[in-house]
């Protein structure tokens, strides 16, 4: 288990390093078009051939691995925030204010939420640059990914203000913002530190799915999830294997997270 | 001894002759093929999507139809007609002794029912607006069972060719518009599953030995929304045909067998990109300013490489296109244009002497803005997402920003109908019919589908107003060398003011087994089974 747990994060690490020093890795732009050398097979060249545009696919893989790996990092970490300030007013608060909160947000999880994301995405201005859009997108995702957290967090907080140490607090005279500070947070940290792992890997899947339905990074950016998009037309996949690449990627980082996870539900 | 050699000999020799009749085929058996969707309809005068409009293909009965390869109308169920009264009139003589599938026999008051039904407004046929050529009723005269005559207010453009997209009903027939004319009759359907149809017997046309057509006993029409599992189900023999490929699925079903994919050439369907022009539109007025300039539109034209495009994006199995007609329409289209020459010197000397400059690697118009614009195209689409970014990419060379962005089909059909919030689209358009008259809607400054500026009250420029006269000359002479005259004059307006750039003419790609005897495919729809009744599967 602990191996494992090694090897997870020297996963995410190299991950990581390749996409932040994808610049010098990768041997051309991942919007550069070699045109004359389209759908090549891999070489010294291209490690991993060339795409129907001719664009390397290792650039276009280790670049698209940038989005994926930072930007939904911090979508759960904006789900997380979020489910923490829901979730915790509710728990702490109790009686009506709970119930209210807690409708709210049974409701917020009734919405078709990738209807809404299209929706929102439809919306947008149309001159933003693939850069803002993508931000864009990972920060809508964020700000629909809560509420699934946020009662996990509320059950937590309540069960957490029955404890001992926290009457105990209350006894000397420790109250309100102190009391969350001080006991109440550092308590639910296992909880969210594990909303905030299980929610990394739900994004870059989300990211994914939007791109397939072709609504996800705009071109010429790539991510993982508009590379495993192109999957779609699998028939070329037999006498085509290296064009798996990305999803080899997007499977290998994605159980790294659930590695990491499963040791921070442990611990929660 | 000797006479039985002879026996077997001569029974040897009757079934190479028979064989060799049907290029190795025989009578019976059932053809296989994928619907996209259910088929909405089974109502022929309310089709409206492609499965219906296979179902009414197979089984309805036409006054004539128009032959894919030669282009022609072919006598169908009139065995000649004749246009009067300078284009108002037209008058059948019909094929006398014919039967819907369920016995009823068909007669002139049939084509008087089938006309009154699909001109009446409750209906909402879409076949019905080409034959609204002015305010008025038809008149039809049944002047026997096998001759009618159909008088309209006003004079219709291409009468006759609009005949291949009119069914015939019953109006007899307890059965009513289930009662078929055509090659086979709808015997069951299960809804999402499949449409099975069945040999009509009471089909009229024989074949040159004198044998009934269609030799296939049944067409099962199963219903399959992914075409990679189509192709796999192909691949598999598990069905016969494939109507319409992509590039991507040909290549890998000819690596596999050559035999099995034909490319019938540049169909009607061609993929484009314009600017909005609406003046009411809510973009920067700089970038109206840029867009109605056709020097601009020109220059964009002139930029884009189509042949990487037709090569890259459809693997080959695509044309540049000149205009909006490809050259596989043999009569309408006009051979003296030349798709735009990719040219990016020429491209910035043009927008230069419109004023543009270059500053640092980037486009500036004459009062410093930035050229950058959006182009809009369907989310899902992936060689229109391809064909973008190869725009993308090739305007960058001339120092222009493009951002390309995928919306879902009815967002994209908001802004391009109602908002007209975008400043690029790019699309494609398919054409039906190879007449000009069926994109009057496209071509008249009022017309709905005048993409770039809709239902103009007026024509914007002196451009789109001689577009108009010339879309009103084709439409209202029946002298066809006049008519081409004018519609060549169009596509001439069309090429040089550059208000929809064409891209590429996209090539029909089908895949045929090669157990399927007597196929001639086309570029034009329906493109592998347009002579479904001449099919024969071989022994399987």
């Amino acid at each position: 288990m602990k191996m494992l747990h090694k090897i997870a994060i020297a996963v995410l690490l190299s991950a990581a390093l390749a996409s932040v020093l994808a610049r010098y890795i990768a041997p051309a732009g991942y919007e550069q078009q070699f045109r004359d050398e389209a759908q090549a097979r891999p070489s010294i060249h291209h490690l991993l051939g060339t795409d129907d545009l001719g664009r390397d696919r290792f650039a276009r893989v280790v670049y698209g691995m940038r989005v994926s790996l930072f930007l939904a990092p911090l979508a759960a970490l904006l789900s997380t925030i979020l489910a923490a300030a829901v979730g915790g007013i509710a728990g702490f608060c109790g009686g009506w204010v709970e119930r209210v909160v807690m409708g709210a947000t049974d409701l917020f999880l009734a919405l078709p939420w990738l209807f809404l994301l299209i929706t929102v995405r439809a919306v947008l201005p149309l001159n933003l640059s693939p850069v803002a859009s993508v931000i864009i997108t990972f920060a809508l995702l964020g700000m629909l990914g809560w509420a699934p957290a946020a009662r996990v967090i509320c059950a937590g907080a309540r069960q957490a203000l029955q404890s001992d140490f926290v009457w105990s607090a209350r006894a000397r005279g420790c109250g309100g913002l102190r009391l969350i500070r001080v006991h109440l947070l550092p308590s639910l940290r296992p909880a969210l530190a594990a909303q905030f792992f299980l929610s990394i890997p739900v994004f870059i899947i989300a990211e994914a799915n939007l791109g397939a339905l072709g609504l996800g990074v705009s071109e010429p950016l790539p991510s993982l999830g508009g590379l495993v998009c192109e999957l779609q037309d699998f028939v070329m996949l037999r006498p085509e294997p290296w064009r798996l690449a990305p999803l080899v990627v997007l499977i290998v980082v994605i159980g790294a997270f659930q590695v990491l996870l499963s040791k921070q539900e442990v611990q929660a | 001894m000797r006479a039985r050699a002879l026996l077997i000999s001569l029974v040897l020799a009757c079934t190479c002759t028979v064989f060799a009749q049907n290029g190795g085929g025989q009578n019976g058996g059932e053809l296989r093929f994928c619907l996209r969707s259910d088929p909405k309809t089974f109502n022929p005068l309310l089709v409206n999507d492609d499965a219906s409009e296979t179902v009414r293909y197979l089984t309805a009965g036409f006054l004539l139809r128009v032959n894919r390869l030669t282009q022609q109308p072919e006598p169908d169920l009139a065995i000649s007609w004749k246009i009067l009264n300078q284009g108002k009139s037209i008058r059948f003589k019909l094929r006398p002794d014919v039967r819907y599938s369920d016995g009823t026999p068909f007669s002139a008051v049939d084509v008087a029912y089938t006309m009154q039904r699909l001109l009446d407004g409750s209906v909402h046929s879409a076949t019905s607006d080409a034959f609204r050529s002015g305010e008025g009723k038809l008149v039809t005269r049944v002047l026997s069972p096998t001759l009618i005559e159909l008088n309209f207010p006003a004079p219709v453009a291409n009468l006759a060719y609009l005949f291949d997209f009119v069914p015939i009903l019953s109006s007899t027939s307890p059965q009513k518009e289930m009662a078929a004319l055509g090659p086979f009759f709808v015997a069951e359907h299960k809804a999402g599953a499949f449409v099975l149809l069945k040999r009509n017997p009471n089909y009229w046309k024989k074949d040159p030995q004198g044998r009934q057509l269609p030799y296939l006993d049944s067409v099962r029409l199963e219903v399959e929304q992914n075409p990679d599992i189509e192709a796999m189900r192909y691949e598999r023999g598990e069905i016969d045909l494939i109507n319409t490929v992509s590039p991507a699925i040909y290549e890998k079903l000819s690596s596999v067998n050559a035999s099995s994919v034909r490319d019938a050439g540049p169909s009607t369907d061609v993929e484009e990109v314009w600017f909005n022009q609406v003046p009411s539109a809510p973009i920067p007025a700089y970038k109206k300013q840029w867009f109605a300039s056709t020097a601009f539109r020109h220059a964009i034209s002139e930029a884009i490489n189509r042949e990487d495009m037709a090569r890259l994006v459809f693997r080959g199995h695509a044309v540049p296109a000149a205009g909006n007609v490809p050259q596989s329409n043999k009569f309408w289209f006009n051979a003296n244009l030349q798709p735009q020459a990719y040219d990016t010197s020429g491209a910035l000397r043009r927008l230069q002497s419109d004023g543009f400059r270059m500053e640092n690697q980037q486009l500036r118009d004459k009062n410093g803005n930035p050229v950058e614009f959006s182009i809009v195209t369907n989310a899902g689409n992936r060689s229109r997402e391809q064909m973008a970014t190869m725009i993308q990419q090739d305007l960058k060379k001339i120092g222009i920003k493009v951002n390309v962005v995928t919306l879902d089909f009815n967002s994209l059909l908001e802004r391009m109908t109602q908002t007209f919030n975008y400043e690029a689209c790019l699309l494609g358009t398919v054409n039906g019919d190879l007449d000009p008259s069926s994109q009057m809607t496209m071509w008249l400054s009022s017309g709905e589908d005048h993409i770039w500026n809709p239902k103009e009250k007026a024509p914007a420029t002196a451009w789109e107003a001689e577009i108009d006269k010339q879309m009103r000359i084709q439409a209202s002479t029946l002298d066809l060398h006049k008519r081409k005259a004018a519609w060549d004059q169009v596509q001439k307006i069309a090429w040089e003011q550059a208000p929809v750039i064409y891209l590429v003419n996209k090539d029909s790609l089908v895949a045929i087994s090669p157990q399927i005897k007597n196929a001639q495919p086309s570029p034009f729809r329906p493109q592998a089974y347009w002579n479904i009744e001449n099919l024969m599967l071989a022994r399987r």
